[in-house]
């Protein structure tokens, strides 16, 4: 089907000036693949129904719009002493990173998997995106299987003990990056992947992740502070039987986020959190969480946990959808987004789905938009704390039940604290 | 200490009077109480003290030590010494009980130009108060107020008290919802804090809380006035007469 003349347009001037990276073969054939099939989607417009409340014009141009970079602080998940990978303006930079090696771990970077004529990821690269396309279709993901030039794969073949942290660094204003991750937790295998940083003017990622049965993944992720950054991030994730998938986002700052989650539950007792904490200020900030949990098995349990603070005319868009598949009974499955306007000029814009066609399920959602207690602003400063502590305060008790669904302790504590002194440190 | 002089406070939406010039003074060290009819402004009396929003002060002043609380935010006149326990605590959920004391202390502290206390004095500091008025560590460790009981509540005011040490202090029908037992604990919480340098206003619609907190003086308050000032022999006079005969008195 031919598209629209306005899509066709914005396709190909974007497809006209990227170029598909060279590589081994399997790679290659990838690409090519993605290629074809976002020039036959055509790449995403305001009047596409999962677009509605995102403008995706500045991720489909052609260029960036710069950014200027922000020193951003790069001590975040230190504690947690993890094997780093630093990629400088979307390339992995060998030289700032520790030696990729580790217990029950395989581990490179796009670059180098990319070039080597067999390589485990050939069955991974490309091929959630691909099966994430249906029934929504993510042009953006298949642009970035096309263009991707570097990325990390990892493959965990038995517990990993130490977090794998992506630190995103820039150097360009200009700079638009497009990475590609990929990673394959074995059956019993375990990983934890954090990032951080803004990584370009324009990031574009993808993380395909396969959780064989019994494995676990978890992912917390710090998005860069940049103010004028965009990012748009999709994670597909397929999980079996009787794994465990948990991704965290905290994002402040920034122009344009858009972070879409598409996660299969294949496998039966498979446990699946999805969670993000946002703080926006100013008309500019726009922050887009987009979710999309399939039940194709027994007894799995989906969590959805997204919290918004939003002030001077920041937006939050949330679209959340459960999709219970015929047979997927005994499915529990819960979904909040809420949001806290600081403001009358804040807007928070959601729409949760629930789809089901089994009859033995239980599924739960909410949504909420408020303004700050005045009563609990009251008390706080009639004991003395000041009204821009004791909004702080409120503002970090609203958002500490998606912090919550971070597993682990340290790290939690870690963004915790950051957040924490961010928002003292900023102006109000 | 505290000097009240012809206080008039409209509410704000509904240009409505609740105080009507109320005079009034607290010595340092003594303990008044307000007794009054349901609706006679002794609530609203000391939410204006407290900088709450939602009131207007058409006229008087008020003032602690000279200072003059009506110019000042609700933090503000904390630091300055003004503590208020509230008739019906807030619950804030996601806000531990310990890192609320611990702001709100070390905030004042700040106010005041002292050193914030370290982790480990605050916490024997708590520690210590806690345990007279049986507050458990489980308690310290909830978030503020969510899921307390009553009596816990307002157990809860006076360990802020006690660790805020202020000057002045204002109890709002702390013995609403409280039983026999509950109104003992928190009566002995408030008298371990009377001191020569802390002063209290105790606003109660019982004697049975004067019985246990002996205030030295007592006004009756009504209609946005305070009609009849008098020693603790006054509040027995309400408690057996009830208000009629004084409110007639007063006409």
């Amino acid at each position: 089907m031919a598209l629209p003349q306005f899509k066709q347009d914005a396709t190909d001037a974007r497809l006209d000036a990227v170029t598909v990276p060279d590589g081994a073969a399997w790679l290659t054939q990838a690409r090519k693949d993605a290629m074809t099939r976002t020039a036959t989607m055509g790449l995403p417009h305001r009047r596409d129904e999962y677009w509605k409340y995102t403008d995706p014009a500045t991720l489909v141009a052609a260029d960036a719009p710069a950014a200027e970079v922000l020193d951003d602080d790069d001590a975040i998940f230190s504690d947690a002493n993890p094997l780093t990978l630093v990629f400088v303006d979307g390339v992995f930079d060998a030289a700032a990173s520790d030696d990729l090696k580790g217990e029950n771990l395989e581990i490179g970077c796009l670059a180098e998997a990319g070039a080597q004529d067999i390589h485990w990821a050939k069955d991974l690269y490309g091929v959630l995106e691909l099966a994430g396309q249906n029934p929504v279709q993510r042009p953006l993901a298949s642009l970035n299987t096309a263009t991707a030039t570097d990325g990390v794969m990892i493959r965990a073949t038995g517990p990993v003990d130490r977090p794998i942290c992506l630190r995103y660094r820039r150097k360009e204003s200009a700079a638009d990056a497009v990475l590609h991750h990929v990673v394959r937790v074995e059956a019993g295998a375990k990983v934890t992947l954090l990032e951080t940083g803004s990584a370009a003017a324009r990031l574009s990622t993808v993380t395909e992740v396969s959780v064989a049965d019994g494995g676990e993944f978890h992912h917390v992720r710090q998005q860069g502070r940049d103010h004028a950054r965009r990012m748009n991030t999709h994670t597909f994730a397929r999980i079996g039987e009787g794994s465990v998938f948990k991704s965290f986002t905290l994002s402040l700052n920034g122009v344009l986020t858009r972070n879409d989650c598409v996660i299969d539950m294949l496998g039966d007792d498979a446990v699946a959190h999805v969670a993000g904490a946002c703080v926006g200020d100013g008309e500019g900030f726009h922050h887009d969480d987009t979710v999309f949990i399939t039940h194709d098995a027994l007894r799995g349990e989906s969590r959805q946990v997204f919290k918004k603070v939003l002030r001077n005319g920041a937006v939050g868009v949330f679209q959340g959808k459960i999709l219970v598949k015929e047979g997927a009974q005994k499915t529990d499955g819960y979904q909040i987004s809420q949001s806290l306007l600081l403001d009358d000029d804040s807007q928070f814009l959601a729409k949760p789905e629930l789809e089901i066609y089994a009859d033995d399920v239980a599924c739960s959602h909410g949504s909420t938009s408020g303004a700050i207690s005045e009563e609990a602003l009251f008390y706080l400063r009639s004991r003395g704390v000041s009204e821009k502590a004791a909004t702080n305060l409120l503002t970090l008790a609203f958002l500490a039940e998606a912090l919550e669904e971070i597993a682990d302790e340290g790290l939690a504590d870690d963004l915790r604290d950051r957040l924490a002194g961010w928002l003292d440190r900023h102006a109000g | 200490m505290l000097e009240i002089k012809g206080l008039k406070v409209d509410l704000e939406e509904e240009e409505k009077s609740i105080l009507k010039g109320v005079d009034l003074t607290v010595g340092a060290g003594e303990v008044h109480a307000i007794m009054g009819p349901n609706g006679s402004g002794k609530s609203t009396l000391s939410y204006v003290l407290s900088g709450k929003d939602g009131y207007e002060v058409t006229e008087g002043s008020a003032t602690l030590d000279g200072a003059d609380l009506l110019d000042m935010e609700p933090e503000e006149r904390a630091a300055a010494g003004l503590f208020l326990a509230f008739q019906y605590p807030v619950e804030i959920p996601g806000v531990g009980n310990m890192t609320f004391l611990r702001t709100a202390v070390n905030a004042q502290r700040k106010a005041r130009g002292q050193d914030e206390l370290s982790a480990g004095d605050f916490l024997k500091e708590v520690r210590a108060r806690a345990k007279d008025l049986k507050i458990d560590a489980e308690m310290l460790k909830r978030p503020v107020n969510v899921g307390f009981s009553g009596g816990e509540k307002k157990r809860n005011e006076i360990l802020q008290m006690a660790m805020l040490e202020p000057k002045m202090c204002i109890l709002d029908e702390t013995d609403s919802g409280l039983d026999v037992d509950a109104m003992k604990l928190v009566s002995e919480g408030v008298n371990a804090l009377r001191s020569e340098g802390r002063s209290f206003l105790v606003i109660t619609h019982y004697q049975r809380l004067l019985d246990h907190i002996k205030p030295d003086v007592v006004h009756i308050m009504s209609n946005g006035r305070i009609i009849k000032t008098g020693g603790p022999d006054l509040a027995l006079e309400v408690e057996n007469n009830g208000y009629a005969d004084l409110l007639a008195e007063a006409e």
